[in-house]
Parts: structure tokens; sequence; C-alpha cells
């Protein structure tokens, strides 16, 4: 086990900012420990790189305790939301940073600096100061500043979450390509589901300082421990009781007590198992977006092809796609223990 | 655009027009005095005082005086200000504010205090430091070290800790992070407080003259004994154009120096941290600048209560007469009565020029052209910092004599004087606030329809609400402690606090000395109450405990 973190608690005063968490990452894998913002995520990644102290509790790493071991010499690598390029370096002396610390001959630190803007695309780039660089491209040399010694561990804080969409998509299957390819071990911390997604192997969910799940992508995203939880992955709705035995029963699912929907989850079909009427319809360019009004449900979202011609008051049925439902919790009875007061 | 144009000559016809009648005038008088002898130009004379031996040792003092004492104030002063305003240290506020008050103590009063600590009875006496180059030196550096404490230690509270984080986490040791990221987002306050630490030491009057004597003059110095005791016009008029030429090509270097890659600046407010076992170095040279500091202070007051070999407050029972032997024409009290008067009106007048000042150079330029004038009136105002509070005094003696400006005679001479030399600091305080507002919160309040006096009430006046005060705070202590100009000025029957202490130094007799000291005292607590007060005006960092 690469990183290891047992029983790990950051207090400041009486907010313990992150609590008890304990965590494994394997070599070579990247954990994405994902929670909205405040949930202690950042502070948890800044006492991994030695940054913040730890109360109690122990991060160890390939079997070394870390607790006498200052960040400069833990050998990880840190990227910061906004680069935190130095702003008085061009590119290529940003890039090198790490390699002048550890005296690599000129030569051979010229051939990596290439190498590494290479591999994030910036060949072209190394006399450019940072504050001419686009938020993208400041990211790419934060990147390559933090790769440029071959990090045991990179740690990864909302790397992409300043970008604008497009862009942190782009980046995002980037990330996910170099790291890959550099085989490096990381972990990173996002608010950003599909960040999390995109870039990483394993999930760790983070609310209010503790880890509330923790699993395989898909794993995490067929089974949401709560409806916190569901919610912040991405489902729209978390319906319970009847409701959520009604719509199970029409997707040919076994039933359980709470159901987290996505938009998506219930479509227009010519023949289904459930019927209403439309109560509202707004068009996108690549569907048709209803609120479907069914009796006993109440008001949901559904979908529709752009083709199926539908106007409020009409009358609708759907059928539920079995993919874009996910049962909430390891089992019913378990889930009260999950939740999380206020 | 023309409109602008207008606007901007409008705003800084005022100031130009104070600066060219009570600055330009007096000191281009004082200056032609040395340079035109019996209606003609003497420029061999002046070159010949050029060559003289003395001006040449006092240069090189003054030089290497002023470099000794700035590297001192560096060293003394980065360690205290990077503990005092990152790291998470008990009563650290009021340490911070203990610290800034000998930069507004007035010069004579740590003259006197360096005496009695250095002297042959003073508790390190032994040392023999009395007299000689090193305590002026030790002189300037206790002024000082509270200037770099306050402009890095402010940048430095700002400054984002997370370039150094990820420094850190590449491999860098505290020292390389340190030296490679830290240090060099530190430049232009650095830059900026060694300038002005060097032109506090370079022109320093009162500190030299009561520990050096006749023996080590600066250039400032200098041009005071040649006119007072030597009366040598001429020889005085070319150190002040010598001066003046050494303080503007290191102006233009500074600024030169100051310049950055990217100059926007961030500024974020970290939580200050735990100190750790790594930083005792940093903790001790904090206190030995602390104690550095209080020795003089505690010397000077434990010498104020001692009458003959016992504990009394004689001598502060003495201020309200003339001393021995009618050394004084008032009585001390009344001298700080006059002081406190004309401290306040130095403040208004330093703060309302200082403030045109301010919103004339930080306005954004919209040509290149226009930025140039902006940068060059921006350098214009900073003249009275290099030049001599000496040639300003004088030279505002001699030329303000004549016609409609007779103001010899007008207690409003001694508070202008005193509003000149503060005008440098008081617009170095604003500057920076105002041209660290965004220029698009300007924009977005006139979009929203308010008026451009309207969107200043709005986006301006908010933030430098409280630089103003604290500006208003440093201006009225300097005004306190003024000497050099106000040494000239002030009238024998109307003088400040400062020029009565210089006067009991000077006299024989035991009171007139416990006298001095009392009296310094006093001056020291009123100046130390204005700057605490200031100090507590600060707002209260965010995230801070």
């Amino acid at each position: 086990m690469a990183l290891s973190l047992t029983d790990v608690t950051v207090q400041y005063g009486d907010l313990r900012a992150v609590d008890d968490v304990s965590l494994e990452l394997p070599a070579g894998q990247v954990l994405a420990v994902l929670g909205p913002s405040g949930c202690g995520k950042s502070t948890l990644l800044r006492a991994v790189a030695g940054l913040e102290p730890v109360r109690h509790g122990s991060i160890s790493f390939d079997g070394r305790d870390l607790a006498d071991v200052p960040t400069h010499r833990r050998g990880f690598a840190l990227m910061f939301q906004d680069g935190q390029l130095f702003a008085h370096l061009t590119v290529s002396r940003n890039v090198a940073y790490a390699l002048r610390l550890r005296r690599v001959p000129a030569a051979r630190r010229a051939d990596r600096v290439l190498e590494l803007l290479d591999l994030v695309g910036l060949v072209g780039f190394e006399d450019r100061l940072p504050a001419t660089l686009s938020g993208g491209e400041r990211q790419r040399v934060a990147l390559a500043r933090a790769l440029a010694v071959e990090p045991r561990l990179l740690l990864l804080d909302e790397p992409l979450s300043a970008l604008d969409t497009a862009l942190r998509g782009r980046l995002a299957s980037d990330l996910r390509h170099i790291l890959r390819v550099a085989g490096t071990t990381a972990l990173l911390v996002t608010h950003d589901h599909e960040e999390a997604f995109t870039v990483a192997d394993e999930m760790a969910v983070m609310r209010q300082g503790r880890i509330v799940q923790r699993g395989g992508l898909a794993e995490v995203w067929r089974r949401p421990v709560d409806v916190d939880t569901a919610l912040f992955l991405g489902y729209s709705r978390v319906l319970t009781g009847a409701a959520a035995h009604r719509v199970l029963a029409a997707a040919g699912l076994p039933a359980a007590d709470a159901l987290a929907v996505r938009r998506s989850a219930l479509v227009a079909t010519a023949t289904g198992p459930l019927t209403g009427r439309v109560a509202a319809v707004r068009s996108t360019p690549e569907q048709l977006r209803l609120v479907v009004d069914l009796p006993g449900l109440g008001e949901l979202d559904a979908v529709a092809p752009l083709d199926a011609h539908l106007a409020p008051g009409d009358p609708v049925v759907v059928r539920v796609d079995p993919t874009r439902v996910a049962p909430l919790g390891r089992d019913a009875r378990e889930d009260g223990g999950v939740d999380v007061g206020p | 655009m023309v409109r602008r144009h207008l606007t901007l000559a409008g705003l800084a016809l005022g100031p130009l027009l104070v600066l060219g009648v009570f600055f330009v005038v007096p000191v281009a008088g004082m200056v032609s005095r040395g340079f035109v002898v019996d209606g003609s130009l003497d420029v061999g004379g002046v070159l010949e005082v050029l060559a003289r031996p003395r001006v040449h040792r006092v240069l090189w003092f003054t030089l290497w005086s002023a470099a000794a004492g700035t590297a001192a104030s560096l060293l003394l002063g980065l360690p205290a200000a990077y503990a005092l305003h990152r790291l998470d240290l008990p009563l650290r506020r009021s340490v911070r504010a203990l610290l800034l008050v000998p930069f507004v103590l007035p010069t004579v009063v740590v003259g006197v205090a360096f005496r009695q600590l250095l002297g042959e009875a003073g508790p390190l006496g032994f040392l023999g430091l009395d007299g000689t180059p090193a305590a002026i030196v030790l002189g300037l550096t206790f002024f000082n070290a509270s200037v770099v404490i306050r402009a890095v230690g402010a940048a430095w509270e700002g400054l984002d800790p997370r370039p150094g984080e990820a420094a850190a986490a590449l491999g860098a040791t505290p020292l390389q992070v340190l030296l490679t990221v830290t240090l060099p987002a530190l430049r232009p306050a650095l830059v900026s407080a060694a300038t002005v630490v060097f032109l506090f030491c370079a022109t320093a009057f009162g500190v030299v003259l009561t520990l050096g004597g006749l023996r080590y003059s600066t250039i400032e110095t200098e041009i005071y004994l040649l006119t007072t005791n030597l009366l040598d016009l001429q020889a005085a008029a070319a150190l002040s154009v010598l001066q003046l030429v050494v303080i503007v090509v290191l102006l233009v270097l500074a600024q030169r120096l100051r310049a950055t890659a990217d100059p926007t600046v961030q500024r974020v407010q970290p939580r200050p941290r735990r100190p750790r076992r790594s930083d005792a170095g940093v903790l001790a040279a904090t206190g030995l600048l602390l104690a550095f500091v209080l020795a003089p202070l505690l010397t000077l007051l434990a010498g104020s209560l001692r009458a003959g070999d016992a504990w009394s407050l004689a001598n502060y029972r003495a201020l309200d007469t003339t001393g021995e032997n009618q050394a004084l024409l008032v009585p001390v009290t009344e001298a700080l009565l006059n002081s406190l008067r004309t401290a306040v009106d130095a403040t208004w007048m330093a703060l309302s020029v200082g403030l045109l000042i301010t919103v004339v150079v930080t306005r954004r330029s919209q040509t290149a052209a226009e930025r140039r004038v902006r940068a060059g009136l921006d350098a214009v105002f900073m003249l009275p910092l290099g030049v001599s509070a000496v040639t300003l005094g004088f030279g505002l003696l001699v030329t303000l004599h004549s016609g409609v400006l007779d103001l010899r005679d007008s207690p409003l001479l001694v508070p202008i004087a005193q509003a000149l030399v503060a005008l440098p600091l008081v617009v170095r305080t604003l500057v920076p606030v105002l041209a660290g507002i965004d220029d698009r919160q300007r924009q977005a309040a006139a979009s929203l329809g308010a008026s451009p006096l309207r969107a200043m009430l709005t986006v301006d006046l908010p933030a430098v609400r409280r630089p103003l005060l604290a500006a208003a705070g440093f201006a009225f202590a300097v005004s306190l402690g003024e000497f050099g100009a106000t040494s000239f000025l002030a009238r024998d029957d109307r003088p400040t606090l400062p020029v009565v202490i210089f006067r009991l130094v000077g006299h024989p007799g035991e009171l007139n000395y416990g006298m001095a000291l009392a009296a310094s005292v006093v001056l020291a607590a009123t100046t130390a109450v204005v700057v605490l007060a200031v100090e507590r005006l600060r707002v209260p960092s965010v995230g801070a405990s």
C-alpha cells in the first residue's frame, strides 16, 4: 500500500476539519476525495503534504510513518487549484524548479523540461512568464512542474476547478492520460464529480470531516450511501417509500426504500409501465426535457427524443432506464447510522 | 479626453503650488545663495567646496553609516517582520505595536536615550561605544528596524503561502523556499523598505547630531553646522545639491529595482501558523530586537526618575519651569502645548495635500504620455524625502521674508514645513491602497449610474478610511518629533518640545539634563500613545484569532 492514513484527525480550535479519516491508496492508482467545499478535503490533502499538523492518527507511505518527515523530504508534489506558479520565473524555470533543487545537470534539466512541456502540450512556451498564460496553460505548467522529479505521490487540490467547463473537460482527460502514462500515484480532491469520474480510479466521498463512502467509481455511482451523497453525485432527486417501490418495480429492479434518480431516468416512450400527463416541456439541443405529472408519484423530470411532439397537458407514457437510478445505502436499515446531522 | 486631462491638471495644480511655494522656492533660494556670490554665478567656488577633504570624509561617512544602518535594520527587522506577521505568537499585536514606536520617536529623544545607555555612567558604558560611529549606526538601526517590520511585515502578512508550500512539496528546504520563492515575491516591499531606510539613515539629523557631535558628521548635520555655526552658506548649498543628486539617483535606481515581472498583487489573509522548533532562530532574533528597542527606552525612563542618587519625580516637577540658570525662555509644558498645536495643523495640511496627490498619481492612465506624467508627478512629490530638512528649514527662513508671503512670524510656518516633511510618508501610506483598488469597481459603480465623485465615495472612501487615519497618526507623530526644519523655524518664544530638549541637553546643569530626560519621556509617551491608537485602528486581519 503506497499511502495509508489511519484515524487521521486535524483540528482547528474546536473544529474538527478532518475527523478520524482512514484511507488506503495502492501504488499507481488515482484516488479522488470528493466533497462539497468546507468538508475538510483540502485540509486532508495538506495534512498528507505535511502542511497541517495531525492531531492524532498516522499517515504513512510505503510503510514508513511520516509524522517526523517535513514537507520537503516527503518526495511528494502538490498542485494547487490555481497553479501557484512562481510569478517571477519563466515557464521553463518553473518546470525546472525541483530539478534545480536536486542539482540535476543543466543539459539533462533542459531535456527533461522539454519532455514535460511536450507531455502537457506547451512546447514553445519556455520563456513566457506565468502572467502571460491563460488559466488552462498555467495549470498545465503546474502539472509539468509537479511531475518533473517523478514524485512518489502527486497531490492535486481541485486542479481543474478554476477553468471553464469546456477546457475542464478536455484537461481532465489529458490529466488522466498523463497520470496513466507516467504511472503516477495520485490523490485528488475535488468538489466536481465529473472531474473525479474522469481522472480517478477510486473515490472517497467526504462530508463534514468524515469519509462517508469509499469504493470504485462505478460502485459508488451505482449505490450512493445516502441522500446527500446521491445529490452530490449529480442525482436530481431521491424518492422514498411507495414512490421508490413503484419506480423500482417499473424499472424491473428489486425493491428498496430509497431511490436516487437522474434527470434522464424517466423516458417518454410508446408503451411503458407508467402513465401521466406532461406538465412542462423545454427543448435542448439533444432532447426534450419534460416535467411529467404521474398519479401517485407527483411531478418528476423526464426526457423525450426531440421528435416526440409533446405539449403541456398531453398524456404521456414513460419507462424507467434502470442504469439511471440507484438504490441508496448498503441497506435501508443501516441508512440512519450513516446520515450525518447538520 | 480633454476633460480627463483638465481634471488631472486641476487636481495636480493645488499640490504643485504648495510644493512650489513652500518647497521648491525655499530650497532653490537656499541653493542659489551658495551658487550666486555678489550677483554672479560662482560655480568654481562650489566645486572648490566639493574638493575639500572634510567634505569627502562627510560624504563617505554618510554613505557607509547609512549602508550599515540599512543592513542592520534589515537583518534585525526581517526575522521580526516574519515572526510578528506570520506566526501565531502570544501578545503578537502588542509586541508589533511596541516595535513600531521607535519609528516615530523624536530623533532627539533617541539620541538622548542612546547617550544615556552607552555613556560612561550608562548600563552599557563598559562597551566604550559612546561617541563612536557604532553608536550612530545603532541609533539609526533602532529607528529603522521598525520601518522594515512595517513595510515588509504588511507585505509578508498578505503573501500567499501556497507558492511556498508548492515549493516545499517539490522538495525545497525552508531556506530554499525563502531564497527562491518568498524573497523574490517580497522584492518590491524589500526594495521599498531598504530605499526608505537608506534615505532616513542618510538624512538623519537629530540622532547624528546628538550622538556624533562635531566629530562624526553626515551631509545633513554638516549642512546644519555650516549654516548655523560657520555661516558658510556656499559650502552648505553645495552639500545640499550633492545630497539631492545622490538621493535622486538612489530613488531612480530603486524604482528600477522595484519593477517586477508581474505587479498584480493577490492579497490573501493566511492564518498565522503556530511556531515550530525550526522557528527558534527567528524568535531569538525578534527577542534580540525587542531588547534592543527596550534597553534605551528603559534607561531613559530610569534616568528621568533619578535626581541626585535617589528616585524622584523632581525632573518631572521641574517641567513647568524654565530650567536651571534660565536655560529656556518658556516652560517645557508650554513647549508641549506648542508641539501639539503645531502637529494638529501639520496633520491636516499633510493629509489634504497628500490625499490630492494620491488621487492624481493612482488614477489609471489611458495613454503612455499620461502614465509618464503621473509617474513624474509621483516622483516630484517624493522630493521632500530627499531634501535635507535642514535645507528646507533654512531655505524657508531666508526666502519667506518678502512681499505677500512674509510668513516668518506666522504660526503656520512651522506646521507647513513639518507637513512637507510628513508628506511623502502620507502619500506612501495611501498610494498602495488606492492603487490596489481594481478600476473595474469604479467602472461598475459608474455603469450603475454613479457620478465620478459618487463612485469615489462608494469605492475609494471605504478602502482608504483607515489608511487615512493611520496616515494622520503618522503625520501627527512625525510632526511632534520633527527637529531638522523646526530647529530653524521655531521662534525662540514658541519652541516645540524637541527644540526645548535639544536646548536643555546643551545647557550645563544636572537639573537641565534631568529635565531633558523627563521631557523626552513625555514626548516619547505622547507619540507612542498616538501610534498605538493608530495601530488599534487597523482592521483586524480576517481569520486571525
